[in-house]
C-alpha cells in the first residue's frame, strides 16, 4: 500500500527555480510517468521524491508517511537510475543482493531473491559476471533486478531506457511493462520519450518549466491537451493550430471557412491533429509543400495563410509540391485554445 | 599526373619520416636510461674502480661501494630516517588530504573557489622555503630534528597533490553508484565504504606512493629541520663536500631505486592523476 | 549529520593544516625579513642585496631558468606528441620516459656528477675515442660554462617528466575528431599542431609552466652535487645565509625574494596563456 503525494513542493536553485508549486497524488500501484522535455523539472521532481535532493518547500508523503526529512534508504523506495548505476566492483549477484545484504537479511533468502528477480529478468545465467562483461542492455536488467529484489513499496525509474538502441528499447518497454504490473508497486518514471509514457503510463504527467501541465489518462492527454504546450508536444508530428476569429453564436472562421466552437468573442485558435484530417470537397484549402511518404501513410506538410499545417493520409493518395488540397476536419476532433492563456478553452 | 608523383614519392618520405622518428624515441629513452645506466656501473664498483680512470662501460658486480656505503657511520640511520617520515607524509597527507578531495568532487558549497584557489596557490610557492620560520617554531614545540616535525613541512609540500589527485579520482567514480547505494539501504558512509572506497583504493594507493616520493626525495626541508636525525638527501648533501666519490653514487643508487618502484607502480595511475586534477 | 556542513567538516583537516604550515609560517617568514631586533626595516633586504654573491646567484637562477625551461617545454612537447602518435610499445616509452619523475634533485645531481667529474664516464669515452689525451676536469672554476652545461643539462635530464606527464595527460583530452576536422580542412601535421593542439592545450601548459618555472627557482641539489660553490643559485645562498652565516632574517629576506620571483613569473604565465571562458574543451 504507498500512495504517494506531493504537497505544494518546490525547488530553487539560488535564483533559478526548477518546480513551482507541485502538487500530485499517485495512487497505490499506479504507474505514473513524468514526461517533459530536458530541463522542466521531471529528473528533479523525481529526486525530490527518492530523497537524493531536498525539496525547497513542500511535503512528500508515502504511504501516508510524511518522508520528506527521511534518508534514501528509509522511504522504502527503490530507484533504477539512467545510467544504470551498476557497482563495478561487485558480480551482478551480489549487485541485486546488495540492498539485501544492507538489509542483513540471512544468506538463502538473499539467495531465494536475488534467483527469483534474476530469473524475472532473464539474467540469472549471467549472476558470476562483472558490470564490464555487460553489454548495455544486460545491465539495464540488473538496474531494474536490483531495484525489484528490495520489493519496495515504490519504484523510482530515471529515463532507464534512454541509454538502449530503438530495438531493444521498444522490447525493454513491453517487459518493464509486464514485470511491473505483477509487482504491485507504485512506479513513477521519468522519460522525455513520449512513446514510452503512451505506452507504459497509467497516467502521465506531462511537465513544462517546473510546472505540471496535465496529469491525465494517455489517451485523454493525446485527445484532450488542456493547454497548447501539450498539444504540440504530444504526438507526432504535433497538433496544428490556426488563428480563429468570433462570428458571434458560437460560429468561427478559420482561413475562410466556418467552424462551431464555443461561445465567445475574444479570439481563439483553432487546433486538429494531422490524423484527423480528410482530403473532401469542402474544408480547408492547403497548399502542399512537402510530402514525405511513411509506408503506412503519408505525411504532407502545408501552408494554410502563410501557418505550417501538417496532415496524415491514405499512401495510395497522389498529391506533389505545389498542388492544392482541400481538408476537412474530423468535427469531433477539433480543440480550441486561448491564445491569452494557452489554455484549452472548453 | 599528381597522383603519380604522390605515389612514387609517398613511401620514401614515409619510409624516412618513420626511421626519423624511431630514432628519435630511441635516443630520447638512451638520454634518459644511460646516465642511469653510468649511476649502476659505478654503485657496482669497488671504491677503486669508482674512482679510477678511465672506466669500464660494464658493470663489475662487486658490492664493494655498498658495503662501504652500508658501513658508513651514520648511513643506516639515515635511510631509516628518511622511511619513516616518507611513511608519516603518506599517512598523513591521505588521512588529511582525500575528505577535502572527496569535498571537492561531490559538493558545491560556498566558499569552495576560494579553497581551491588555497590549494593551487600553495603550489605555486616554493615550499621547502617554509622551513625557515618552522625551524625555529619547531624548538619551541620540541619538534625540532624529529621525524615528525620534518614530516609536518613534507606533507605541506604533498597535501595539495594529494587533494587535486584525489579530487580528479573522485571525481571519476559517478555520483549515481553513491546515490543507488543510498536508494539500497545504505547511509553516506556505508554507501563511502561499500562503493567508493573499493573503488577508489588502487587510486588512493598511488597518490600514497605519490606522497612518498615527494618526502624521499626532499632536500632542501630536510637539510634544514634535521641535524643529528638526518634524512637519507640531507645526509647526502651534508657530506658532498667531503664524501668519497663511491659513497655519492652508492647513496645516488639508493635514492634512486625505490623512486623507479614507484614510478612503475603508478605508471598506470600517472596520467589519469594528473588530468584532471591539474587544470 | 547536516549536508550543508559535511564540505566544510571535509575540507576543515586541510584548512587547518595549510593555515599552521603554510600561511602562518608564510607571515613568520614575511616578518622575520622585515625585522632586526624590534621595529619594521628594510635593512635586511639592503643586507642581502649588498653582498657580493646576491648578483651573480640571481643571474645564475634566472640564467639557469631561461635555459632549462624552454627546451624542457619544448621537449615535452615533443615527447608528448610522438607518445600520442606511437602504437605500439606506448607504454613502455611513457614508463621510461617517465622515470626521472621519481628521481630527486640530488640522485639527479649525483648521476650527472658519474659523467662529468673527472674521472667520470665523459672523460673515459673521450679518451677512449682519442679525442682528448688525459681527463679534464671540467667541474672547477676554470670552466664556468661547462659546470652550467652540466647543471642545466642534469636539470632538463630530471624535470621534463613533470612537463611530460601534465602534456600528455592534456593531450589524451583533446577528442580526435578536432584533428580529423583540420585534416579534412586541409591543415599539414605541423599546422594541426600549431592550431589545434597548442591552443586546446593551453590549460596544461598553464599549469607545467607553472610548477616547471616555480621548480627552476628552487634549485638547489643539482646545484650543490654539480656544482658546489662554483656557481651560486638563491636557494643556495639562502642555505648558507640560515648555517654558514646564522643569519636567519637575510635568509628570510631572501626566502621572499624567491616568493617573489616566484608569484611574479605565475601571473605572468597565468595571464599570457589565459583561456577565454567558454573556450576550453
Amino acid at each position: 500500500m504507498a500512495v504517494i503525494e506531493i504537497k505544494n513542493v518546490a525547488k530553487t536553485f539560488g535564483a533559478y527555480t526548477a518546480l513551482h508549486d507541485i502538487n500530485l497524488t499517485i495512487a497505490d500501484q499506479e504507474f505514473m510517468v513524468l514526461l517533459g522535455a530536458s530541463g522542466c523539472g521531471k529528473t528533479t521532481l523525481l529526486r525530490i521524491i527518492a530523497g537524493l535532493e531536498t525539496a525547497s518547500t513542500g511535503e512528500v508523503w508515502i504511504g501516508g508517511r510524511r518522508v520528506d526529512h527521511l534518508a534514501p534508504k528509509d522511504r522504502g523506495i527503490a530507484m533504477v537510475f539512467q545510467n544504470y548505476a551498476v557497482f563495478p566492483h561487485l558480480t551482478v549477484f551480489e549487485n541485486i543482493g546488495f540492498g539485501l545484504r544492507m538489509q542483513k537479511l540471512p544468506n538463502d533468502e538473499v539467495r531465494r531473491r536475488v534467483e527469483r528477480t534474476a530469473g524475472l529478468m532473464q539474467i540469472d545465467q549471467l549472476l558470476k559476471r562483472y558490470s564490464g562483461e555487460l553489454s548495455g542492455g544486460q545491465r539495464q536488467r540488473v538496474a531494474v533486478a536490483r531495484a525489484l529484489a528490495m520489493e519496495p513499496d515504490v519504484i523510482l525509474m530515471d529515463e532507464p531506457l534512454s541509454n538502449l538502441d530503438a530495438l531493444l528499447r521498444m522490447e525493454m518497454r513491453a517487459e518493464l511493462k509486464g514485470v511491473l504490473a505483477e509487482s504491485n508497486t507504485t512506479a513513477i518514471y521519468v522519460t522525455h520519450d513520449q512513446v514510452e509514457a503512451m505506452s507504459m503510463a497509467d497516467r502521465i504527467s506531462v511537465m513544462h518549466k517546473g510546472e505540471i501541465v496535465q496529469a491525465a489518462t494517455p489517451l485523454e492527454v493525446y485527445r484532450n491537451p488542456a493547454a497548447e504546450f501539450v498539444a504540440g508536444f504530444i504526438g507526432n508530428p504535433p497538433m496544428n493550430f490556426l488563428p480563429a476569429t468570433s462570428q458571434g453564436g458560437g460560429k468561427w472562421a478559420v482561413a475562410g471557412e466556418l467552424f462551431d466552437g464555443p461561445d465567445r468573442s475574444a479570439p481563439l485558435k483553432f487546433a486538429i491533429r494531422p490524423e484527423d484530417l480528410r482530403p473532401a470537397e469542402q474544408g480547408l484549402t492547403a497548399t502542399a509543400k512537402v510530402i514525405e511518404p511513411l509506408g503506412a501513410h503519408l505525411l504532407v506538410t502545408c501552408e494554410i495563410d502563410g501557418e505550417i499545417f501538417r496532415a496524415i493520409l491514405d499512401s495510395d493518395m497522389t498529391v506533389r509540391p505545389g498542388d492544392r488540397i482541400t481538408l476537412a476536419p474530423q468535427p469531433d476532433r477539433i480543440r480550441w485554445f486561448d491564445p491569452e492563456t494557452t489554455l484549452s478553452a472548453v | 599526373m599528381t597522383d603519380v608523383t604522390a605515389d612514387a614519392v609517398a613511401p620514401d618520405a614515409r619510409r624516412a619520416g618513420r626511421i626519423v622518428y624511431g630514432a628519435t624515441v630511441v635516443f630520447l629513452c638512451a638520454w634518459v636510461l644511460v646516465p642511469l645506466y653510468f649511476l649502476l656501473i659505478n654503485t657496482l664498483s669497488s671504491p677503486q674502480a669508482v674512482n679510477a680512470f678511465p672506466k669500464s662501460f660494464i658493470p663489475a658486480f662487486d658490492l664493494g661501494s655498498l658495503t662501504f656505503f652500508a658501513n658508513f657511520s651514520g648511513m643506516l640511520n639515515a635511510l631509516k630516517n628518511s622511511v619513516i617520515v616518507a611513511a608519516m607524509t603518506m599517512v598523513m597527507s591521505i588521512v588529511i588530504g582525500a575528505p577535502a578531495g572527496y569535498a571537492l568532487s561531490r559538493f558545491d558549497f560556498r566558499g569552495k573557489e576560494l579553497f581551491r584557489l588555497l590549494i593551487l596557490l600553495t603550489r605555486a610557492f616554493p615550499l621547502p622555503l617554509l622551513a625557515l620560520p618552522l625551524a625555529v617554531l619547531f624548538i619551541r614545540t620540541g619538534l625540532d630534528d624529529t621525524a615528525f616535525g620534518l614530516a609536518l613541512v613534507h606533507t605541506t609540500l604533498a597535501i595539495p597533490f594529494a587533494v587535486l589527485i584525489t579530487y580528479s579520482l573522485f571525481s571519476g567514480i559517478p555520483i549515481e553508484l553513491e546515490e543507488a547505494a543510498w536508494t539500497l539501504g545504505c547511509t553516506r558512509l556505508t554507501a563511502f565504504t561499500k562503493v567508493v572506497l573499493p573503488l577508489i583504493l588502487p587510486g588512493i594507493t598511488a597518490s600514497a606512493i605519490f606522497a612518498f616520493v615527494i618526502s624521499w626525495n626532499e632536500v632542501f626541508a630536510a637539510a634544514v629541520l634535521t641535524i643529528e636525525n638526518r634524512t637519507l638527501t640531507a645526509f647526502l648533501l651534508q657530506t658532498l663536500g667531503e664524501a668519497p666519490l663511491h659513497l655519492k653514487f652508492a647513496g645516488g643508487f639508493i635514492l634512486v631505486v625505490p623512486a623507479l618502484i614507484f614510478i612503475f607502480a603508478v605508471r598506470k595511475y600517472l596520467f589519469a592523476m594528473w588530468g584532471i586534477a591539474n587544470r | 549529520m547536516n549536508a550543508r556542513l559535511l564540505p566544510y567538516l571535509l575540507i576543515l583537516p586541510v584548512t587547518l593544516f595549510l593555515c599552521v604550515f603554510f600561511l602562518y609560517p608564510f607571515l613568520l617568514v614575511s616578518k622575520q625579513a622585515f625585522t632586526q631586533g624590534a621595529g619594521f626595516t628594510l635593512e635586511n633586504f639592503r643586507d642581502v642585496a649588498s653582498h657580493w654573491k646576491f648578483p651573480i646567484s640571481l643571474k645564475n637562477t634566472l640564467l639557469l631558468a631561461a635555459v632549462v625551461v624552454p627546451v624542457q617545454l619544448a621537449l615535452a612537447l615533443l615527447m608528448a606528441t610522438m607518445v600520442n602518435r606511437m602504437e605500439k610499445g606506448r607504454d613502455l616509452v611513457l614508463y621510461v620516459w617517465t622515470i626521472p619523475l621519481g628521481i630527486s634533485d640530488l640522485a639527479a645531481g649525483i648521476i650527472w656528477l658519474a659523467i662529468f667529474e673527472q674521472s667520470g664516464f665523459l672523460n673515459s669515452m673521450m679518451t677512449g675515442l682519442g679525442l682528448a689525451e688525459q681527463p679534464m676536469n671540467f667541474l672547477s672554476y676554470q670552466s664556468p660554462l661547462m659546470v652550467f652545461t652540466a647543471i642545466a643539462l642534469a636539470e632538463i635530464w630530471r624535470a621534463t617528466a613533470i612537463m611530460l606527464v601534465i602534456l600528455v595527460a592534456g593531450i589524451g583530452l583533446i577528442p580526435k575528431e578536432y584533428y580529423e576536422a583540420a585534416e579534412v580542412f586541409g591543415a599539414s601535421p605541423w599546422q594541426r599542431f600549431l592550431r589545434v593542439t597548442l591552443p586546446l592545450l593551453r590549460p596544461s601548459l598553464q599549469t607545467a609552466l607553472i610548477l616547471r618555472v616555480v621548480l627552476a627557482f628552487e634549485v638547489f641539489a643539482v646545484v650543490a652535487a654539480l656544482g658546489g660553490t662554483l656557481f651560486p643559485v638563491l636557494m643556495g645562498e639562502i642555505y648558507s645565509y640560515q648555517f654558514d652565516l646564522q643569519n636567519s632574517n637575510g635568509a628570510a629576506a631572501l626566502a621572499l625574494v624567491v616568493l617573489g620571483i616566484s608569484i611574479a613569473f605565475t601571473l605572468v604565465i597565468l595571464r599570457v596563456l589565459r583561456v577565454p571562458k567558454g573556450a576550453t574543451i
